[in-house]
């Protein structure tokens, strides 16, 4: 087991983030963070760049493509995110991008709230081991792992990574 | 859970897991597309043997919203639960590779008789049968209950009226007591208790006064005159004034008390107007809460068949 500095790769998002909001010009983002753990990164980048907006939040269950065989879990909650979303630009922010398919079953769910203007991609930690075409715009780090090993993410106080084997 | 037939076989945990479920399906309805994809490609029955209109519709949409596919089915004749008819039916809506049939029948025990006679693929969830069960609609009570009073083990719980004839009357009570409700009081004249009343864990008052006294809800059951032959009550009219809900009657209740009815109201029958559109009442909230509960039990009847956990809840 190896713990990672979360700190360190949050303000590394953070700060890598801001800088490219700012390439694009965006300067009202909407910042949505993906239940439970990206919701937590969410928060840290909402006082990183000192944003005013409410932030998003996005529980996935009911897009999941494993539904039928992971069942409703017990913990699954509301997803909440602004009224009119149609022409903002979106943060999608996650904790771990691995195969990919959360991400696709977020992209879903957003667009069943409207059509933003665009959505980017922030993301902790990006590992290896894609099942879909998805990417990251900002990640704090990228590592290579063993198909046995996982990014685990406690929370929220304080923030901790580990590789477990 | 794979079949869903009454409050009676859930625990205090299952009952509170389709509740959390409905909750987080509350926030479909706030999307541009009031859709999630949970149950595409899936085929659901409305099967009505008796008329219906809120069950069936929010039923539909729910079914609708979890992006199933409805057939909605009213067999308007009287076809007893014995009939071979019944069961060809059955084998033919099988035939066409449904997964949920969801059934309202006359006839007490309607919905345990298919749900033994159908294939194992499907689930069956009983939408009301006879005098026995309505356990979406006791689902639905509980919810909304919980969205205004959190803890159950606080509540004082008043149901007031034909209790005799109330399938709704029975799975409340069920689904309270297994919650944990502090109190649960039937008000209602003899003539619509059933015998042993009692024996469900229920305090018994025939007087309103009494009754009605320091209640946190109050649920006015509909006086079920079509299930009526001969003389349960001397009039609708000396009805009202002994047991219909008007405000000098719910003054009696605490102040932050809730109203609720599961529908069709008798406006001047068992509630007065004044009382029904007032600002107590939540009977619109139980309708709206309608969809998101029986979102969670069509969802929750699906994953658990084709994951083969069947404990026949």
């Amino acid at each position: 087991m190896t713990v990672l500095d979360a700190q360190q790769l949050i303000d590394k998002l953070g700060h890598d983030l801001g800088a490219f909001l700012d390439k694009r010009n965006i300067t009202e983002p909407l910042l949505v963070g993906v239940r439970t753990g990206g919701v937590w990164i969410a928060e840290q980048m909402q006082s990183i760049l000192k944003s005013k907006e409410e932030l998003g939040v996005l529980d996935i269950t009911f897009y999941r493509d494993d539904f039928s065989r992971a069942g409703i879990q017990p913990t699954v909650k509301p997803s909440h995110l602004p009224l009119n979303i149609t022409d903002r630009h979106i943060v999608l922010i996650d904790d771990v991008l691995y195969t990919g398919r959360t991400v696709r079953a977020a992209l879903n769910e957003i667009f069943d709230y409207g059509r933003p203007a665009s959505v980017s991609l922030a993301i902790l930690v990006e590992r290896n081991g894609r099942e879909l075409p998805v990417q990251a715009d900002v990640v704090g780090t990228r590592l290579s792992l063993d198909a046995a090993q996982h990014v685990q993410l406690s929370g929220p106080h304080p923030i901790v990574l580990e590789i477990v084997d | 859970m794979r079949h869903f037939l009454d409050i009676g076989r859930l625990n205090c945990k299952e009952l509170t897991h389709i509740l959390d479920t409905a909750k987080s399906f509350t926030s479909v309805e706030g999307q541009t597309v009031k859709k999630v994809p949970l149950l595409r490609g899936k085929t659901i029955v409305n099967l009505f043997f008796e008329p219906s209109t809120r069950t069936r519709t929010t039923f539909e949409l729910a079914a609708k919203r979890l992006s199933a596919d409805v057939l909605n089915i009213s067999v308007a004749t009287s076809a007893t639960v014995k009939g071979e008819s019944l069961l060809d039916t059955l084998f033919s809506l099988e035939a066409m590779n449904t997964d949920i049939f969801i059934v309202r029948h006359p006839e007490s025990g309607a919905a345990e008789f298919i749900a033994k006679h159908v294939a194992p693929h499907i689930s069956i969830i009983n939408a009301g049968d006879g005098r026995h069960a309505h356990p979406t609609q006791a689902l639905l009570d509980a919810f909304t209950i919980r969205e205004h009073h959190q803890d159950f083990s606080k509540l004082n719980i008043a149901i007031v009226g034909d209790i005799l004839h109330s399938r709704v009357a029975r799975s409340q009570i069920e689904a309270l007591n297994i919650l944990g409700t502090r109190e649960i009081r039937v008000i209602a004249p003899r003539t619509l208790l059933p015998a042993n009343i009692e024996q469900l864990g229920v305090q018994v008052f025939q007087d309103c006064t009494q009754g009605l006294r320091d209640v946190d809800v109050i649920i006015m059951l509909r006086l079920q005159k079509e299930r009526m032959q001969g003389a349960f009550i001397p009039s609708e009219h000396e009805y009202f004034q002994l047991y219909g809900l008007t405000p000098e009657r719910l003054a009696l209740a605490n102040p932050e008390a809730i109203v609720m009815h599961p529908g069709p109201i008798n406006r001047g029958v068992e509630i007065s107007s004044e009382v029904a559109d007032g600002p107590q009442s939540v009977i619109l909230q139980q309708v709206k809460y309608g969809i998101a509960v029986r979102m969670a039990i069509l969802s929750i009847a699906i994953s658990t068949g084709e994951r083969g956990v069947d404990h026949e809840t």
